[in-house]
């Protein structure tokens, strides 16, 4: 079990990847029931269930670079929107002549648009393999560029925190242009299949649930082998004095690149398995709000534990799920509540509660 | 004690590069030459020339604000000079390196403030600060060898705090704290150590040990060591340069020095302004 | 049957021959009688003899009868002025100014004009208003000509441009001959003509150049027309560009509006305050709600709003700050954190206590219109106040901290606090204060906004980033680099909006200083020396 190495001594770890597994087994088990059944579980669930690990994949990515590496994204999900519209692209392409307008190449937005040929970054999304490496390509070389110059000229704290957030606003402002090309305020939905299989049947959704859970517990793994190497300590040794690890000789900067491009690339990878799931993208993705939601899930759950991460991501959007359905305008307030007492109460979120309970 | 901090095999890779990039065939190890820096019009280093020779146990002394902590910072490239030369050896121009290439090219640095990573054990701490590649890559697939461990455990020990390398760096003493930096100097293995105050907060008998360690150091390292506290400069019984206003106002033995009257009169002088 | 005839020709034409009028001055009675009759050329002598009488009513009537409201009772024989009630007329005599009570239609007679009358009488009110001694009536009139000219009227200002003495109306009148000469026959007169009205803004002037520039006979008044018309639009371009300045600055006052109390707080205390944006807001509603309380005094309410907005957002900040900022000190990012919770408790009250929708909050009267430069340029009042108000408040803040007590123990404990504190300063209290005073000026900022944008839930979102890109761009802790930053940013974004969409011009915006920032990472005007180091 070589890829299981990375959890050792990490019992939360091990209690995630325990529950992970069961909970895939239990969701396939019960969707299978049949209807009359009690325990049968209808797709909704199920894919709500997929959307909330596709937010917890976009959680640790968030932790690894906030609670490890110290650098407050505000911009994260921008990434996370990215990859949605690079999946969402490849499921454009994927109706063909389906659409309202009938046209086999042309989306129908570009048809309503009056646009005759597709746009040059448009090209090689009918391909599945394309559209993935794009998911990985774009928001990573995104966050590479913009790591690129924001980490060599020491842009650190608040600043940083500052543009990340203007750059996801700046993303907005941009994918809400019709002239981008990529439906503007309507974004792209509509989407009939992925690889063949229905997005509406429950064997596909289904299919997308297991998915979701086998990169999340990638993802999970291959950041838990990050945190456990020596990468992992000097990153901590910059998140906790970064011109001491200058002058015992770590290029600092080079290390937050690899790192934050890294975490890009996971959030881009969780965006793309989140859009099949809600059938939609649009600009809103983008709003700083959604960014700073996901910190508020890794604060809840604990930071620094990656497991609390996923805690939090789940815990925080079931409230939602549940709260908005009950009294919707308690939402807003219930999360900024929540955003107010996390920072003064539980500043090691739910995980460092738990913890400190054990250590009493 | 030399004998732990000897030049491990296991860092040839490190050596041979060193060797290649670093002349030190004149026997000098750093040159400062008409070095000159201001910050908001005040001159913190004014023409300040400054050598030290291959081995050298030097102590650099002067009131506050003379301008000792910046020429560290120069040296080490926090800080760019506005006009003079800074080499280290015969061919590395430290004014075109920044930190890091610094730190690897062999110039280690202990601050004024012991910073020692907080949330990392004392063993960890000396991992970190070990000499070797200090790549993204390498970090990531880095593996602790036993002779890694040993060396590391060896260091424990001349620091006194193998007893705490499990324990939280951020939970020791002060004292403890300035040893696990001296460890880590010890474990970057530099060739040229620079120790800001390193006896701030140490008992008398630290402060012997201190002594006795830095002491051992010179010969095969250079060492510059700034420090407030005179007695602990006499025990060091080194060259003795004295900074003032940003450039050097005497060099000499600690007896020399301290009967030259232009030191007097800055110490003195500087004595007769407080009372 | 040439009796019949005549008799019906009679029967037709009687009531208006028949018609009398008896005012009690015999000049009178003769001009409004021709005036009455069917010769034209009658009633032309009539308007003179009218014209000529010394009554000071004399060009009223003239008006009256242009546009119908002077009209002869016909049984009565007298002079009125008829206003329009219902189906009736209530009639007053245009001499005594005695009511006469209500009267059918057809009992009324009016003063039947053609055009070669009209023009007459507008010629007359021309000429008493050119003889006005008020200025701005006079240049009111010249510009009446210029905008509809007729060689009557030109004729009129020929012999009044020599006693001319206000500037102003005589460089208008000089425009209109020299527009008259435009269209002379006489080839070196249009030339000359055509380096008289050389740089003038006015449509007219340029529409006349067009036409001689493309069909005038002579090939050296067609250069010479082009030539001129090319200076014409090189001013018309710098006009523009006045323009656009103009409203960049108008953008720039609201960023450095809604930035400035940021500047405080983020600047001079170090704490993110994320919930910036909801002040602003709760200043904008406040104005809301005083216009709700004080209905039909707009103007009134919008001034009382200021002190209102800044004592509520002033208020809540400090609510803010004794709960939860001051425990988070020293903690920047969570900081953030917890204000953008309160950001989202004080949009979420807003939307359920008033309303998810936006509200109308007018704009008073001296708020609309526009100050009128030239034919190519006006600048409208709401964006000139704007400024004025953002430039106020800058002072006002300014002295607030470089003359008061409270601004040295301010900018003492941003410092150093550690030696505020010893020098007795209460930290804590300063804190307080401090950030009362930069959301006070947030809720200053939306009583600005509220003239400007729709006041709803969301508008602090929309200004918190561009807030915090001009504190950052402009250098934390340093007032003037707000100032300039607001402005810079306000400025260059309108002069990208022509070419690049207003969108897109923001996009470039963004993205410029988030590049900025990593070229100087302390903004325009760094903070310096050992202090600002780490």
């Amino acid at each position: 079990m070589f890829l299981l190495r990375p959890l050792k001594g990490d019992r939360g770890g091990q209690i995630f990847v325990a529950l992970l597994v069961a909970l895939v087994i239990a969701v396939t088990v019960m969707a299978n029931l049949p209807q009359e059944n009690p325990l049968h579980l209808s797709s909704y669930t199920v894919t709500l269930l997929g959307k909330y690990l596709t937010y917890a994949l976009l959680a640790v990515a968030l932790d690894l670079v906030w609670g490890y590496l110290g650098i407050l994204s505000l911009g994260h999900a921008a990434f996370f929107a990215l990859g949605g519209y690079a999946m969402g692209m490849y499921l454009m392409r994927q109706i063909g002549d389906r659409g309202v307008y009938g046209n086999p190449e042309l989306p129908d937005f570009m048809v309503f648009l009056n646009w005759h040929e597709l746009p040059w970054y448009w090209q090689g999304f009918d391909q599945f393999w394309f559209a993935m490496l794009m998911v990985m390509l774009v928001p990573g070389l995104l966050a590479f560029v913009f790591g690129w110059f924001a980490f060599r000229s020491r842009v650190t704290g608040v600043y940083l925190s500052i543009i990340t957030q203007a750059l996801t606003y700046a993303l907005m402002l941009a994918f809400f242009r019709n002239e981008m090309g990529f439906g503007g305020n309507n974004g792209l939905t509509d989407f009939k299949d992925i690889l063949g299989f229905s997005l509406q049947s429950d064997a596909t959704r289904l299919g997308l649930f297991i998915a979701s859970a086998v990169v999340l517990l990638l993802g999970y793994l291959a950041c838990r082998a990050i945190v456990a190497s020596r990468l992992g300590r000097v990153a901590v040794a910059i998140r906790d004095a970064e011109s001491r690890a200058r002058f015992v000789g770590y290029r600092v900067e080079l290390f937050k690149l690899a790192i934050f491009t890294f975490s890009a690339v996971l959030a881009g990878i969780a965006g793309a398995l989140y859009v099949p799931q809600v059938g939609i993208i649009n600009p809103s993705e983008f709003q700083p709000l959604n960014s700073i939601e996901v910190v508020v899930w890794v604060a809840v759950g604990g930071r620094a534990t990656l497991y609390g991460a996923v805690l939090g991501a789940v815990g925080v959007n079931y409230a939602k799920t549940w709260l908005t359905g009950v009294l919707p305008d308690a939402w807003l307030f219930a999360l900024g509540a929540l955003f107010v007492l996390v920072t003064l109460f539980l500043p090691r979120g739910v995980v460092g509660l738990l913890r400190r309970e054990k250590e009493q | 004690m030399s004998d732990i901090l000897r030049r491990d095999r296991v860092f040839d890779f490190m050596v041979a590069r060193e060797v290649e990039d670093l002349d030190l065939s004149h026997g000098t190890v750093l040159y400062m030459e008409d070095v000159s820096v201001s910050f908001d019009g005040f001159k913190a280093i004014n023409g300040l020339n400054f050598y030290v020779d291959t081995g050298e146990l030097r102590c650099v002394i002067g009131p506050n604000g003379a301008g000792k902590t910046t020429m560290m910072d120069i040296i080490t490239g926090k800080t760019r000079p506005d006009t003079g030369s800074c080499w280290f050896g015969q061919r590395l121009n430290l004014l075109q390196m920044d930190e890091p290439e610094i730190a690897q090219a062999g110039i280690g640095r202990k601050f004024q403030k012991p910073t020692v990573f907080e949330h990392h054990s004392v063993f960890e701490n000396l991992e970190l600060a070990m000499a070797g590649p200090k790549t993204v890559w390498s970090t990531l697939t880095a593996r602790l060898t036993p002779e890694e461990k040993g060396q590391i455990e060896e260091v424990l020990e001349v620091i006194g705090l193998q007893d705490e390398s499990g324990r939280r760096a951020g939970s020791l003493s002060h004292g403890q704290k300035q040893w696990l930096e001296i460890g880590m100097l010890l474990m970057q293995d530099p060739l040229l150590l620079l120790v800001d105050e390193p006896a701030a907060g140490m008992t008398h008998q630290e402060m012997d040990r201190t002594v006795a360690l830095l002491k051992s150091l010179a010969g095969k390292h250079s060492v510059v060591v700034v420090e407030h506290d005179m007695d602990f400069v006499r025990s060091l019984e080194s060259r003795v340069t004295v900074l003032h206003q940003g450039g050097v106002l005497a060099e000499g033995s600690m007896d020399q020095v301290q009967n030259d009257p232009r030191v007097i009169e800055v110490y003195l002088g500087g004595a007769d302004a407080e009372g | 049957m040439k009796r019949l005839l005549i008799a019906l020709l009679l029967l037709f034409t009687l009531p208006a021959l028949g018609a009398k009028v008896e005012t009690g001055d015999p000049d009178l009675d003769r001009a409004f009688e021709a005036l009455l009759g069917s010769d034209f050329a009658a009633k032309q002598a009539a308007l003179q003899q009218l014209v000529a009488n010394e009554r000071p009513e004399r060009f009223q009537w003239v008006e009256g009868i242009l546009d119908g409201r002077l009209r002869v009772l016909k049984k009565e024989k007298r002079v009125v002025w008829v206003e329009k009630d219902g189906r009736q007329f209530k009639a007053t005599d245009a001499l005594t100014a005695q009511v006469l009570g209500e009267f059918k239609k057809r009992k009324l007679k009016k003063f039947r004009i053609n055009n070669s009358l009209r023009r007459t009488i507008r010629s007359i009110l021309a000429a008493r208003d050119l003889d006005s001694p008020d200025p701005r009536a006079r240049r009111k009139a010249v510009e009446a000509i210029l905008e509809n000219p007729s060689p009557d009227q030109i004729a009129l200002l020929q012999p009044r441009i020599e006693k001319e003495t206000d500037p102003a109306v005589l460089d208008a009148m000089q425009l209109v001959m020299a527009l008259a000469k435009l269209q002379s026959p006489d080839e070196p007169e249009r030339l000359k003509a055509i380096k008289g009205v050389s740089g003038s803004l006015e449509p007219a002037v340029r529409q006349a150049l067009v036409r001689l520039a493309e069909n005038d006979p002579s090939p050296s008044v067609q250069k010479s027309a082009a030539t001129a018309l090319r200076k014409i639009e090189d001013r018309v371009r710098v006009m523009g560009q006045i323009e656009t300045l103009f409203f960049g600055l108008s953008l720039g006052s609201v960023l450095v509006l809604a930035a400035i109390g940021l500047a405080i707080t983020f600047g001079v205390m170090g704490v993110i305050n994320m919930a910036h944006g909801e002040l602003i807001m709760l200043g904008a509603y406040t104005t809301y709600l005083i216009q709700q309380l004080m209905p039909g005094l707009p103007g009134v309410s919008l001034l009382l709003s200021i002190p209102a907005a800044f004592l509520v957002s002033g208020s809540v900040g400090i609510a803010i700050e004794r709960g939860i900022i001051r425990f988070l000190y020293g903690r920047p990012l969570e900081t953030l954190l917890a204000t953008f919770g309160v950001s989202l408790i004080l949009q979420q009250l807003v939307r359920t206590v008033i309303s998810p929708q936006n509200v109308p909050v007018s704009n008073p009267e001296f708020m609309s219109g526009q100050l009128f430069i030239n034919s190519a340029l006006s600048l409208t009042y709401n964006r000139l106040y704007i400024i004025l108000f953002c430039m106020l408040v800058f002072v006002g803040l300014f002295l607030v901290l470089k003359r008061t007590r409270l601004g040295l123990e301010v900018r003492a404990v941003a410092q150093n606090r550690g030696m505020a504190r010893a020098m007795g300063v209460r930290a804590a209290r300063v804190d307080a204060l401090t950030f009362g005073l930069g959301s006070g000026i947030a809720g200053v900022a939306g009583v600005a906004l509220s003239q400007l944008t729709n006041v709803g839930p969301n508008l602090g979102q929309q200004y918190i980033v561009d807030s915090f890109m001009v504190v950052v761009f402009g250098g934390v802790g340093n007032l003037w680099g707000t100032l300039v930053g607001g402005l810079g940013l306000g400025i260059a974004n309108k002069f990208m909006e022509p070419w690049a969409g207003a969108v897109m011009a923001k996009i470039l915006i963004l993205v410029f200083v988030i590049l900025f920032i990593q070229k100087r990472p302390r903004g325009l005007f760094p903070q310096k020396g050992r202090a600002a180091e780490d």
